[in-house]
Parts: C-alpha cells; structure tokens; sequence
C-alpha cells in the first residue's frame, strides 16, 4: 500500500521576502505511522505542510506522496489522498449547511447525488456528528466544528490525514474525544501540535523542527527524555512527564 | 460595539426562523423569491406622488408573517432599523419640492411631503418583505432559487460566501474594535487615525482568511464549479402560491383599489 507513504527529501523553501523557512527537511512516513510534528512558533511547521499538499512549491527538493512526486499534474490527485484539516475550522467549513459542506468534496470528485449522501452520512456518523447535518457551521461550537471538518475530510476518502493542531482551542473534554476519535484512524496520519501530551498518547513517532531543519526524529518516549534537546528547541517535557505538579520538585503534599 | 454584536446575534435569529415548518416555509423557495420579486417590481414602479395605492400591499406582509409564524415585533424593529436610510434618500424632496398638490381641509400639503412620505411607505414595503422572505426561506435556499431561475453561479457563491462569512468577520470586527476600547482613554486612542489602521488590519486578515479558505477549498477539489446537492419541487401548490399572489399586485398596481372604494363610498353617502 505504497499510496500511504509521504515522503519530502532535502526541502528547502524560502518565502519572497527572503525568509528561510525551510532548510534542508527530509523524513519519510510510512503507511499507518501517526507522526507528530513539533517545534517552536516559527519552526517552519506551518510551511512545511502547506508543502504536503502542494499548495506552496518548494524551492529546492521534493515531496512524494504514495508513488508520485509531486508536480503540477499529479496535483490533484496528491490533494485527494492527502485529507488536509485545517487549525480554524471557520476556514473549512464555508458552506452553508454542514450537509453540504461534507458533500463539497465528494460532489467535486463527480460521484452521484446518491453516493455522496451515503459518504457524507457515513462520514458524519464516524465523527459522531449526524445530528448536525442541517446546521450552518456559524452556530456550532468549537469541537462540534472540528469534528464536522475531520469530517468533511473523511468524506473524500484520503489515505493520509493531514492536521495543523487538531487540539488547539477545545476544551478538556472535546479534546479527549477528538483524541479518542484520531486513535481509531487507520490511516497515515501526520499532525503538527503544541499539544505535547496529545502527541505521546496519539503517536508512534515525533519529528522535532527547528530554525527550518529535523532537528529530531524518532519515538516520542526516546525524544520526551532528552531534555537538552527540548530546550535548545524551545520546547519541554509533556506535562504527563513532569512529575506531580501537585507535590512538585521537593515531594512535600501540597494538597489539602 | 456590543450594538453590532447585538445586530449581529439578532440577526441569527432571522436565519433560524427559516427552520420553521409552516406551510409558508414549506413551499418551493422559488415560487416565495418570485412572488417576492413581483411584489418588489410592483411597488417600486409606482409613480413618485403615489400613496393610497400601496395600501393595499400591506397585505402581503401581514398574511406572511401570520402564516409563517414570524414574531411581528421583531420584522418590525428590524424595518426600523433600516428605515433611517430611506428617510436620508427622501430628506430634501420636502425642501426642494415645494408645490401643493393636496388640500386636507385647511392643511395644505407639497409635493415633497408626499414624495417623502411615498419613500417611506415603499422602504417599509420593500425591506420589510425581503426580511419576511429570508425568515420564512433561509438565504442559502433563497441562493439556491436565485441559481435554479438563472442567475449565474459566480454571483449566487459570491452571495452565499458574504453569508457565510460576514458573522465571522463582524465577530473579528468586534472583537478589534473591544481592544482597542480597553486601551483607549476617553477620546485619546479613539480617533481617526487609528480606526484607519484597525480596518487596514481588519482587511489583511480577511484577506487572508480568504486564502485560508481557498486552499481548504482546492484541498477538496475544487475546480470552480459549485456543485448543488438538492433540488426543490415546484409543483401545484407552488404554481397557485406564484399566479396568485403575482395576479393580485399587478391588479393593486393597475388599479388605484383605496380610491375606487372611497369613490364607492362618497357615492353611496351622498
């Protein structure tokens, strides 16, 4: 199943304005590898995924997706295998219900009225979202939101999903759902996140950026541990990592 | 600012009356948009002396929101709302047009009084039945009819885009324009200069929302056609719902009905 590979090889981009933003980044994920990509703000995240699905041209080296490189003609279908789910669902949900937003996608792919509404249903049945179908997406909450994007991504059937900080702005319990939700995916899936603790429950494998290079990649128990490393990158232990916050550094009960 | 979040949540409301399941709601949005144009058309062409004549037109409104189970109060505060840029159109005809053309006993009234008047009367008609038409159809469905009857896609996906949109960006808006209160002083802080920055950044983030929007757009391809998931049924009830109405505001419009009746009336008292 080599369609589920994603792999960049010596990615360098530099913005118009002369901003290095990346410099040098390989790595290769493999199918059903969950994949954090983590580093400081800045750190070319953000730049390095609007590469993996060719919305921005690297400027030296190459991005290959299951078994195209990616190019101008392979394009479209890269951004079909590649389910792109953006940090602020406002800018991915724009249709005016959220039936008809599920159904963009699957309707742009050309299927029949009646195939599309029996992925769009599967789709938001899978996120737990089908009570929803017929709302405007300005009048769902934050992870009601997110959830009905995960879905709509579902709906095209990729093999790779692709998320910027899937837990930014839930709350506690919304966030444990989503978490639960992205354990049961089978496919390839590569998130960014400043969710520290998300990533060493949800991942197998952590890519640590910095300053536009990997700076890091391997399992996140092995990564979490080097504490030398986290500093240099701006970063710190998972808070799950950190020991008792409650009793702290010197053991003595703080709690009542 | 809490003024236009207020507008804004008020305006929510308008949108969720269209999930009501009257018989009004039910009907084809088509045959509610047509209606509603040949009411729009009828009224608009009067001519600009024209009062008694547009009476009659209320009706359309009041069988609207009765039948469609609208809050009444609510259209209403929302025409008012509107109403103050009507009466800026109409302000100088009172001092420009001068000549009397009605006697009310003593009163004499001009032109312009009754020109002004006239505006009103047509800016309560006509915006009041937009507002009925998205609280009893939606505006997407309102879109979607405008699409099926003709009108080209980029302008229909233009409308439901701002839609769809102006709530986030009033909310930005709002949220901006909040910050900048806390840290502004009485008058210092609030002036001109920076209020011109706060749109400027206002407009670059749209700007970039935008982007944001499109490429979530090509990621689910997006080719530049909209497709349309669901069509709605015109059938018997539509077409009396349409030939109906349309019939009676021509007629309203051909005759002057008010007068014929106080015609009828002086006739019979003398």
């Amino acid at each position: 199943m080599s369609h589920h590979i994603v792999e960049v090889k010596d990615l360098h981009y530099t913005y118009p304005d002369n901003t290095v933003a990346l410099n040098g980044v390989s790595f290769r994920i493999t199918h059903g590898e969950a994949a954090a990509i983590i580093g400081a703000n800045g750190a070319g995240k953000s730049t390095l995924l609007l590469h993996l699905n060719g919305f921005l041209a690297p400027t030296t080296g190459q991005v290959r997706v299951g078994d195209f490189p990616l190019t101008k003609e392979t394009l479209p279908e890269v951004r079909r295998t590649v389910g792109m789910v953006f940090q602020d669902p406002d800018d991915q949900l724009f249709m005016p219900t959220v039936y008809d937003d599920v159904a963009f996608g699957p309707l742009n792919l050309g299927l029949s009225s009646e195939e599309v509404a029996v992925r769009v249903m599967e789709s938001l049945t899978r996120v737990g979202a089908e009570h929803l179908r017929d709302k405007p997406p300005y009048r769902l909450s934050g992870g009601e939101k997110k959830r009905v994007a995960i879905a709509t991504v579902l709906a095209m059937s990729p093999s790779i999903l692709v998320m910027d900080e899937p837990t930014a702005g839930l709350d506690p319990f919304a966030r444990r759902q989503l978490i639960l939700l992205l354990r049961e995916f089978k496919h390839t899936r590569i998130f960014t996140s400043h969710d520290l603790d998300m990533v060493l429950e949800l991942c197998s494998r952590v890519i640590v950026m910095h300053n536009g290079t990997v700076r890091a990649d391997g399992p996140p128990a092995e990564i979490f541990r080097d504490d030398a490393l986290l500093a240099a990158c701006h970063l710190e232990r998972p808070f799950s990592m950190q020991g008792c916050v409650a009793c702290g550094g010197s053991g003595a009960n703080r709690q009542k | 600012m809490t003024s236009i979040e207020g507008a804004l949540l008020d305006f929510k409301r308008l949108d969720r009356l269209a999930t009501g399941d009257t018989g009004i709601h039910r009907l084809d949005p088509r045959s509610k948009v047509l209606v509603t144009l040949v009411f729009i058309v009828s009224v608009v062409s009067f001519g600009k002396y024209e009062l008694s004549a547009m009476i009659p037109f209320f009706i359309f409104p009041v069988v609207m929101v009765a039948l469609g189970n609208l809050p009444a109060v609510y259209i209403a505060k929302k025409i008012a709302l509107l109403c103050p840029f009507a009466l800026v159109v109409g302000m100088f005809n009172p001092v420009f047009d001068r000549q009397v053309i009605l006697h009310l006993g003593p009163l004499a009234i001009s032109g312009g009084w009754i020109s002004f008047a006239s505006i009103g009367i047509r800016a309560v008609l006509t915006v009041g039945i937009a507002l009925i038409l998205v609280g009893v159809t939606g505006f997407s469905a309102v879109c979607r009819a405008l699409e099926q009857m003709g009108m080209p896609q980029v302008f229909v996906v233009q409308l439901l885009f701002l839609y769809r949109y102006i709530f986030v960006l009033t909310e930005e808006g709002a949220r901006t324009a909040r910050a900048r209160e806390l840290r502004s002083f009485g008058k210092k802080g609030m002036e001109l200069k920076s209020f011109g920055s706060l749109v400027g950044h206002l407009l670059l983030r749209t700007w970039e929302r935008a982007e944001r929007v499109y490429r979530a757009m090509l990621c689910r391809g997006f080719n530049g056609v909209f497709h349309v998931s669901r069509s709605f049924r015109f059938g018997l009830r539509e077409l009396l719902f349409t030939i109906g109405w349309s019939s009676l505001f021509i007629l309203f419009r051909l005759v002057n009905l008010p007068q014929i009746l106080g015609t009828i009336i002086t006739e019979l008292l003398r």
